[in-house]
């Protein structure tokens, strides 16, 4: 014993013993390469293309040309002149102009106010550097070398822009006063939205853990309503009932429902349930033993709700904040619909791109769109955390004693609020189904002719399905298999450390975002990828990255209630770990992997940001129809897509629940 | 084990190892020059080990000592730094798990929530070229020798953590292995499940003869079940022996204070045989200490003899073996633990430390020993232990 402790030299180390690597580590380490892969490929490579896009600018360098223009014989030369020296004489293109983006051109014509394409003059170009470029028709000339063409070919002849990097994109876009004004908005929205959101929200799920109300499970099936729903139906619901033609819309004493009201009511309608299920959580796990410490010490009820409820649930409020202060400032398709002038950053990154055609000005409003959402994403991972703390295995469970009153006036607000998701949801179903609300209330299927508008028609629904369908598979299996790389595969510490950062950032980046980095990725001739452009695939890839986070905790989750000791058991039984994964691990989990797969499904059936990019006329989908229906005035027709997208899912969670149930009863008779 | 046993032979069920002790044949497991490092912390240091075949070998330690980190090395699960081991004659310092040859049974028992127990023994049995027949009847068998034969179609969730770790048992033996681990297989359980367990494995290892290692925190558990036991401390082996070894001649200050009860009185070394304890000297082994030495002086609550108030009158049927070593005291508590009475005694010549000592009932009854009485003990010359001071 004193030996070790007058000798506390470390050991001489010669060479760190490696372990040999048995063939389940073989295929494990290939497995968990594909699947890394797979995420830097649908998530870090297109991220990173559009921060650097969003950091170049393009401008026509004009020292970078010098032109020599012929006689009339075509064999006598002209001085060598530049086209600045040019364009300064005849100032042919102005300043702004030089500015331009990656598709720029610029014919070289412009400089030779003279030039007749049937001229016998023939003209010389070369680039004063390597990199000066220049387009003849569709083909690409670089270079110093002169290159000389006849009038009718040099009319064909285009600069190409410089790139540059730098920070002047982000300058542009703060200098313009209406984008920069949609920061202030959007964070003005969010914050507004926050705060009644996490108030309606926090009020509900204290009604449900901390009072004896009735109808507890029905309440709670409401309150998920919204989640089955695309964020545009809110919109569209609004729209009719306090539109122009509202039949509410004196309840708005002449403000107009299009702009900031619109997008506050419309924000907590999709955003309420994912406040009220993560905020019941925080409430749900209180210790009884706290209020009974509490009603010992004498203290009144509202000392009681202030010392003790609101202090346990803190966390979770905190968390349930920021999740809907990102999903208000990230989300496009209600300000879309319901904004009017009102610009929201989200929806600037559309007009941007479609409208414009500006892609790095798209990129720029991705990373400014970016930095709340990372932010969000980086304390609530941080309150999560500490709320885990939280948690005691003692902990005895919170029994609410009745109380007329409370009771009662926990129930009406309940009723209040469901009557508000009702509403809303019954708003579109009456809208879709009569002639023309609120003027002609005859019934008709006319609205469900989709084929007849523009959006898609019936194909898009079909697509969307199909879309939902693959997501759900596909996504399944790779969030599955690689939570299970990160969570049970021993070694490769770094590589697994990447891969679950990887796996949880999509959590921070909008659906937007994600949408636009995939066209700069994707769309790039040069990609090998770049066939999947345009497909169903590149839809299921961004769908699934888009929602990745959530499935892979999840996963994360059942993973990890398993006994870490199962693979080391199979390893010493000899059993290779797939066989030990199929038999075991994937029976353990169906649960939560059906959890995945109805998540995954749902959401790809809403999701609209992402998607609205990447969508091609072969692969249009059922919420960005009602998007562009509703974009075109079809708006009961909208309205009538969005209730297929809501019974869709209804009846999807429908069968979700009678296959777990029907799966448990055979596969999980061990419970 | 109530129940026949028809195990297939292994290759170490004829062997004993009381006789292997004798012949020093080649050990089956062989650990030597083993470390392992996480960054700065040392958690194993320099660990040489031989295990006889169809050796009992109990790792005991406190927590964090080293004793898990030492058996996931050997199986292969968390691998050492560096360091050689050798498995009959078979290097297999840097195989993965899957392709050394052992069972093993965690303290969690780990069995497979979602199989029936049949399936769970039945599942390392699989895949190995067996016939359909030839594992349910292993399974049979086996499920038989842990005595759970009406449990074959239940879930692990439907019984009690005794019968599930006879499960694991029975599912780690299943593929007959050289050798067995058991990463705290008992300390799950209510104690009395534990002491009926410890007799079931014990019985069963000797049946087949398996080289076991079991990890324990347990010393009482170690003391019944090991043919030899492994004292670990901060991440080196302290002491190697048998339990009575390590309980009757603990080599180091920390296995005697680790392994069962110790008074402790500062010491110093003042003549051949003779020590100074408080005021006075006593009789004891000295060897390996010059006279001046300092020591910690040890000696166990059961070890001292007591003699009633006075050990020198006429009628003393038991006079003292070393009478230097015989001392005065008073009682000043005593506590009744039901299969003895714990005492704590102050002696003018030890000064101002207490003795704590137990007695047995019919001591208790027989010399009159009562809470401020007088009496007077006797620490045995042999029993009186010395170790270096300031360890």
């Amino acid at each position: 014993m004193n030996m070790v402790l007058e000798a506390p030299h470390l050991p001489v180390i010669g060479k760190r013993l490696r372990q040999q690597a048995s063939r389940d580590d073989r295929i494990k380490l290939g497995f968990m390469a594909v699947i890394g892969l797979y995420l830097v490929v649908a998530l870090g490579a297109p991220l990173f293309v559009m921060l650097s896009k969003s950091l170049s600018t393009y401008r026509f360098d004009l020292q970078a040309f010098e032109f020599q223009v012929s006689d009339e014989t075509g064999d006598n030369w002209g001085p060598v002149v530049s086209a600045a020296d040019l364009n300064r004489e005849l100032q042919a293109v102005t300043e702004p102009e030089l500015s331009s983006s990656s598709d720029g051109r610029l014919a070289a014509t412009k400089f030779f106010p003279d030039f007749k394409f049937r001229s016998p003059v023939h003209y010389r170009i070369r680039g004063t550097t390597d990199d000066a470029a220049f387009l003849v028709g569709s083909t690409l000339e670089k270079g110093t070398g002169w290159r000389d063409y006849d009038s009718g070919t040099f009319r064909r002849v285009v600069l190409r822009p410089a790139r540059a990097l730098g920070f002047t994109n982000f300058t542009t876009y703060f200098s313009t006063p209406a984008l920069a004004q949609s920061i202030y908005n959007s964070v003005l929205m969010a914050v507004i939205s926050t705060v009644f959101t996490i108030s309606i929200a926090f009020a509900l799920a204290y009604g449900l853990t901390r009072s004896c109300m009735p109808l507890k499970g029905l309440f709670r099936g409401i309150l998920t309503i919204p989640i089955l729903v695309p964020s545009l139906l809110p919109g569209i619901a609004l729209v009719y009932l306090f539109g122009n033609q509202g039949i509410f819309r004196d309840w708005l004493f002449g403000h107009s429902i299009y702009g900031p009201i619109g997008i506050v009511i419309g924000s907590i309608f999709f955003t309420l349930p994912h406040a009220f299920l993560i905020i019941l959580t925080a409430l749900s796990i209180a210790d009884a033993r706290h209020y009974e410490a509490a009603a010992s010490l004498k203290a009144s009820k509202w000392r009681t709700f202030t010392t003790v409820t609101v202090p346990g649930a803190r966390f979770g409020i905190v968390s349930a904040a920021f999740v809907v202060f990102t999903l208000v400032i990230t989300d496009f398709g209600l300000p879309k619909v319901i904004g009017g002038q009102y610009g929201m950053l989200a929806v600037d990154i559309y007009k941007q791109v479609i409208g414009q055609q500006n892609f790095e000005m798209g990129a720029v409003v991705s990373v400014i769109l970016l930095v709340p959402a990372v932010l969000a994403f980086y304390v609530d991972r941080h309150m999560q955390k500490r709320q885990v703390a939280l948690l005691s295995a003692r902990a005895v469970p919170y029994q609410p004693k009745r109380n007329a009153r409370t009771d009662g006036l926990c129930f009406a607000f309940a009723c209040l609020v469901s009557l508000f998701i009702l509403g809303m949801i019954a708003m579109c179903q009456i809208a879709a189904v009569v002639k023309f609300w609120p003027y002609d209330l005859t019934l008709t299927a006319k609205n469900f002719a989709f084929d007849l508008m523009d959006g898609g028609g019936w194909a898009a629904y079909g697509n969307s399905i199909r879309l939902a369908l693959l997501t759900a598979l596909f996504g399944s299996v790779v969030v599955f298999a690689g939570a299970y790389m990160v969570e049970k595969a021993d070694g490769f510490r770094l590589g697994r450390g990447v891969f679950h950062f990887l796996a949880m950032m999509p959590m921070a980046v909008p659906g937007m975002v994600l949408g636009l980095a995939y066209i700069f990725f994707f769309n790039n001739p040069a990609n090998p990828l770049h066939p999947i452009y345009g497909t169903m695939a590149i839809l299921v890839v961004s769908t699934v990255t888009h929602f990745y986070t959530v499935a892979h905790l999840t996963a994360l989750t059942a993973l990890k209630q398993m006994d870490p000791e199962f693979e080391s058991v199979a390893a010493s039984l000899k059993q290779p770990f797939h066989r030990l994964f199929f038999r075991v691990t994937v029976p353990v989990c169906l649960p939560a992997i059906l959890n995945i797969a109805i998540y995954l499904f749902v959401n790809a059936m809403t999701t609209v940001s992402a998607v609205v990019f990447l969508y091609s006329t072969d692969t249009k989908l059922a919420s960005v129809a009602v998007l562009n229906m509703d974009d075109a005035g079809d708006i009961a027709p909208a309205a009538a897509m969005g209730m297929m997208i809501f019974y869709t899912n209804v009846a999807a969670k429908l069968v979700h629940a009678l296959i777990a149930r029907g799966l448990l009863a055979r596969t999980q008779a061990w419970r | 084990m109530r129940h026949a046993l028809s195990i297939e032979p292994t290759p170490t069920s004829r062997q004993h190892f009381a006789d292997d002790a004798a012949a020093e044949p080649a050990p089956y497991l062989q650990i030597s020059d083993l470390w392992k490092t996480y960054g700065d912390f040392v958690a194993l240091r320099d660990i040489e080990l031989s295990i006889a075949r169809g050796e009992f070998i109990c790792f005991l330690g406190p927590s964090g000592c080293g004793k898990t980190t030492l058996l996931r090395a050997i199986a292969g699960l968390d691998l050492q730094t560096q360091g050689t081991i050798l498995q009959d004659g078979r290097n297999i310092s840097t195989l993965p798990a899957s392709s050394r040859d052992y069972g093993i049974v965690f303290q969690s028992y780990a069995l497979f929530p979602n199989l029936t127990i049949e399936q769970n023994i039945a599942f390392g049995l699989e895949n190995t070229g067996r016939s359909k027949a030839g594992v349910a009847s292993r399974v049979s068998e086996l499920l038989e020798t842990v005595g759970l034969s009406a449990h074959g179609k239940k879930y692990p969730a439907q019984l009690s953590g005794g019968q599930q770790q006879r499960i694991a048992l029975a599912r780690a033996i299943a593929i007959s292995p050289g050798l067995l681990l058991l990463d705290e297989p008992l300390s799950a359980l209510d104690a009395k499940v534990r002491v009926h367990l410890r007799h079931e494995i014990k019985a069963l290892q000797r049946k087949l003869g398996v080289t076991t290692i079991m990890v324990t925190h347990d010393q009482e558990e170690a003391l019944a079940m090991a043919d030899r036991i492994v004292v670990m401390n901060h991440g080196v082996i302290e002491q190697v022996g048998s339990p009575t070894d390590i309980y009757r001649h603990p080599e180091t200050l920390f296995v005697a204070d680790f392994i069962g009860e110790t008074n402790q009185f500062p010491a110093r070394v003042i003549g051949e045989g003779e020590v100074e304890i408080g005021h006075s000297a006593f009789c004891c082994s000295t060897e390996d200490f010059g006279a001046g030495h300092a020591a910690t002086a040890v000696v166990r609550p059961v070890d001292i003899i007591p003699h009633g108030a006075d050990a020198h009158a006429a009628n003393a049927i038991d006079r003292p073996a070393t009478p230097q070593n015989l001392i005065d005291a008073e009682v000043q508590e005593m506590e009744f633990l039901g299969m003895f009475w714990r005492t704590r005694l102050t002696a003018p010549r030890l000064g101002e430390r207490t003795l704590v000592a137990d007695f047995s009932v019919n001591a208790v009854r027989r010399l009159r020993i009562e809470t401020g009485g007088a009496i007077q003990v006797e620490i045995p010359r042999e029993r009186l232990l010395l170790y270096p001071r300031g360890a």
